[in-house]
C-alpha cells in the first residue's frame, strides 16, 4: 500500500527542548502531483522540509520514498536518492559562478555529470529556468529573484523525483509570479512531484493538486485547495476566532 | 584553459629544470635559503590545498611536519631512506584520518582551536614518551643526505604538490570543496559527502606537511619536541599563505618568497626581536592586503582592463 506513493510521512515528530515543532504529521506525495504545505508561521512547515531533505533527523515517525526508509539519512544521501529542495532563505554560492552553481547540482547527485557534458547541460537548465546568458555572472551580481531562479536550476540538477520548495514564490512582483507559476507547472508536466511550503495563495490555489494546513506542529486539514481552505479550523488557525 | 595548459606546461618544465640547477652554482648561504624558501613552498601550498576552499583554518601544519621529522630521526639510521619516507607518510595519513574524522566536524574558530591544542598535544606527547620512556629528550640525526639532495627532493615535492593542486582543481573534488567552502548545508543537499571530500583532501595535505618534515630532518643534525614541533611554524605558513593567496594554486609562493626573505633578514639582524616583528608583520599582512597578494594582482589587471574598456570610443 505504502509503496504507491512516492513520499509517505507517518507518524513524523520533532522535539527542540521543551517545543513540539512537529506532532505526528501524516501525508503522502503521489507520483507527478504537487502538494502544498501550508500553515500560519511556527506551525513547523520548514521543520517537516528538513526532515525530509535530511537536515533534521526525526525524533520519532518514519520517511518513506518509495516504499524505502529515509527518515536519518545524511542529507547527502538523500540527495542522490533524488529528492532536492530549495531553501526559504536564498542559498546561492557566493563565490562561485552560476554555471558553477548548476554544476555542484549536476556532479554529485543522481545524474553525476561531469565534464563538456555537464556543462552543456547546465546551460540547459540555465536557460529553462530564465536565466539564459548569464551562466559566466558571479551570484552576488543577481537579483534577489535571479538568485532564486538560480537555486531551482541547482536543484533541478539533481534530476529530481521530488521536488522541495520552501516559499519559492515568496517576494516575486505579479509578473514574476506568473511566470514562476508557469515554471513550476511545467515541472510537474514533466513528472516531478513537487512538495511546497507556500503563503501565496494565487499559487496555491493554480497549482496544489492537494493542500495539506499545519497549525502548531500538528496537521490540521489535508484535501483539495477549495475545500481545505474554507475549512473553519483552517481559517481559524490562520485568523483567530471568527467573532472575536 | 587547454591553451592555458599549452602554454604553461612548457614554462613550468623550464621554471622546474632552472631550479633544479641551483645546487650547481649557488654556494652555501643561496642553497640553505632556496631549500628555507622550497620547504616553506610545499608547506603553504598544502596548507592552501585544503584550507583555501574550504575556510577551514588549521594551525596543525607543525604537528605533520614534526612528525615527518621524528619519523626521520626514529627510523632513518637503521632503514633505507625510501622506506623512512614511505613510513612518515603513512603514520602522517593516519594521524591526519584519525583528527579529520573527529574534527572536521567542528567549525570556525573552533577547528582553529583545536587544530592549535592538537599540534601542542602531539609535541606534549613526544616530550612524555622521550622523557619517561627513552630518558632522553633530543635525538640526533645522523644521516648519508647531502644538501643539495635536501634541495632536489624539496623541489620534487613541490612539483608533485602543484600537480595534485592542478588535478584537484579539475576534478569533482575541487568543485565539492569549493561548494563546502561556501555553503556547507547547501553541500551536503546538492549530494556532497562533506566528511570524505573534508577528510581526504585534509589527509593529502597533510602528506606533504609530513613529507616536507622527513626531508628536512637531516638539515639539524640535532631534533627535540621544541624543535620540530614548534608552534610559529604553524603560523608563519598561515601567514605566508595569507599574503600570497589562497584561492589559487601559484598564490601562496608569492607570499612565500618574500616572508621568507624577511624572516631570515630578521634572524639574521634582530635575532633578539624576532618575535615582536613578525608579529608586526603578520598585523600588517592582515590589515593592509586581506586578499593577498593575488588579490591585488587580480585588482590591478581588472582596474587596467576597465581604464582600457573607457578609453575605447
Amino acid at each position: 500500500m505504502s509503496a504507491s506513493h512516492l513520499l509517505q510521512v507517518s507518524g513524523l515528530t520533532r522535539r527542540f527542548g521543551g517545543l513540539v515543532a512537529v506532532d505526528g504529521v501524516d501525508f503522502a506525495v503521489n507520483d507527478g502531483e504537487i502538494l502544498g504545505l501550508l500553515g500560519p508561521n511556527g506551525s513547523g512547515k520548514t521543520t517537516v522540509l528538513n526532515m525530509i531533505s535530511g537536515a533534521l533527523a526525526p525524533n520519532d515517525g518514519t520517511i518513506r520514498l518509495r516504499g524505502a526508509a529515509i527518515h536519518g539519512l545524511a542529507p547527502h544521501r538523500i540527495a542522490r536518492l533524488g529528492v532536492a529542495r530549495t531553501f526559504q532563505l536564498v542559498r546561492v554560492l557566493g563565490s562561485l559562478s552560476c554555471r558553477e552553481n548548476v554544476l555542484a547540482g549536476l556532479a554529485f547527485g543522481t545524474r553525476h555529470l561531469w565534464g563538456n557534458a555537464a556543462v552543456r547541460e547546465a546551460g540547459d537548465i540555465l536557460d529553462r529556468v530564465g536565466l539564459a546568458g548569464r551562466a559566466d555572472m558571479m551570484t552576488t551580481e543577481l537579483t534577489y529573484i535571479d538568485q532564486k531562479r538560480l537555486e531551482l536550476a541547482r536543484a533541478l540538477a539533481l534530476k529530481p523525483q521530488l521536488l522541495l520548495l520552501d516559499e519559492w514564490l515568496a517576494g516575486l512582483n505579479p509578473t514574476e509570479l506568473l511566470q514562476g507559476i508557469e515554471l513550476i507547472r511545467s515541472l510537474r508536466s514533466e513528472g516531478v512531484a513537487i512538495l511546497m511550503v507556500e503563503h501565496v495563495m494565487d499559487a496555491i490555489r493554480s497549482l496544489c493538486d492537494r493542500c495539506v494546513v499545519m497549525n502548531a506542529g500538528r496537521r490540521i486539514a489535508d484535501g483539495i485547495p477549495a475545500a481545505v481552505l474554507a475549512d473553519p479550523e483552517v481559517v481559524r488557525a490562520y485568523l483567530g476566532d471568527a467573532d472575536a | 584553459m587547454n591553451r592555458q595548459v599549452l602554454l604553461g606546461a612548457p614554462l613550468a618544465l623550464i621554471a622546474v629544470a632552472v631550479l633544479a640547477m641551483v645546487p650547481f652554482h649557488a654556494d652555501g648561504y643561496v642553497l640553505s635559503l632556496a631549500i628555507s624558501i622550497l620547504n616553506y613552498t610545499v608547506l603553504a601550498t598544502a596548507w592552501a590545498l585544503f584550507s583555501g576552499p574550504t575556510r577551514y583554518v588549521s594551525l596543525a601544519t607543525v604537528a605533520f611536519f614534526g612528525i615527518g621529522a621524528y619519523t626521520v630521526a626514529v627510523f632513518g639510521e637503521a632503514l633505507a631512506w625510501p622506506l623512512v619516507l614511505l613510513i612518515a607518510l603513512a603514520v602522517g595519513v593516519v594521524v591526519a584520518l584519525v583528527v579529520g574524522l573527529s574534527t572536521l566536524r567542528l567549525s570556525g574558530v573552533y577547528f582553529v582551536i583545536f587544530t592549535f591544542g592538537l599540534a601542542e598535544l602531539i609535541r606534549q606527547l613526544v616530550t612524555w614518551y622521550e622523557v619517561n620512556i627513552t630518558r632522553t629528550l633530543g635525538r640526533y640525526v645522523f644521516i648519508d643526505i647531502t644538501t643539495e639532495q635536501i634541495y632536489w627532493q624539496l623541489l620534487g615535492l613541490a612539483v608533485l604538490v602543484f600537480l595534485c593542486g592542478m588535478l584537484i582543481r579539475r576534478s569533482r573534488l575541487g568543485l565539492a570543496l569549493r561548494v563546502i567552502g561556501d555553503d556547507e548545508t547547501v553541500a551536503r543537499h546538492v549530494g556532497i559527502n562533506t566528511t570524505t571530500a573534508k577528510v581526504a583532501l585534509f589527509a593529502l595535505s597533510a602528506v606533504f606537511m609530513t613529507l616536507s618534515g622527513a626531508v628536512m630532518a637531516p638539515r639539524w643534525t640535532y631534533i627535540d619536541p621544541a624543535i620540530a614541533f614548534n608552534p610559529v611554524t604553524s603560523f608563519q605558513v598561515l601567514i605566508m599563505a595569507l599574503l600570497g593567496g589562497v584561492h589559487r594554486l601559484y598564490g601562496p609562493v608569492l607570499g612565500v618568497v618574500p616572508l621568507a626573505l624577511l624572516f631570515e633578514y630578521l634572524l639574521a639582524n634582530f635575532p633578539n626581536h624576532f618575535s615582536i616583528l613578525i608579529g608586526l608583520a603578520f598585523m600588517l599582512i592582515v590589515y593592509a592586503i586581506p586578499r593577498g597578494i593575488v588579490g591585488l594582482l587580480e585588482q590591478g589587471r581588472g582596474a587596467i582592463r576597465n581604464f582600457g574598456g573607457e578609453k575605447r570610443p
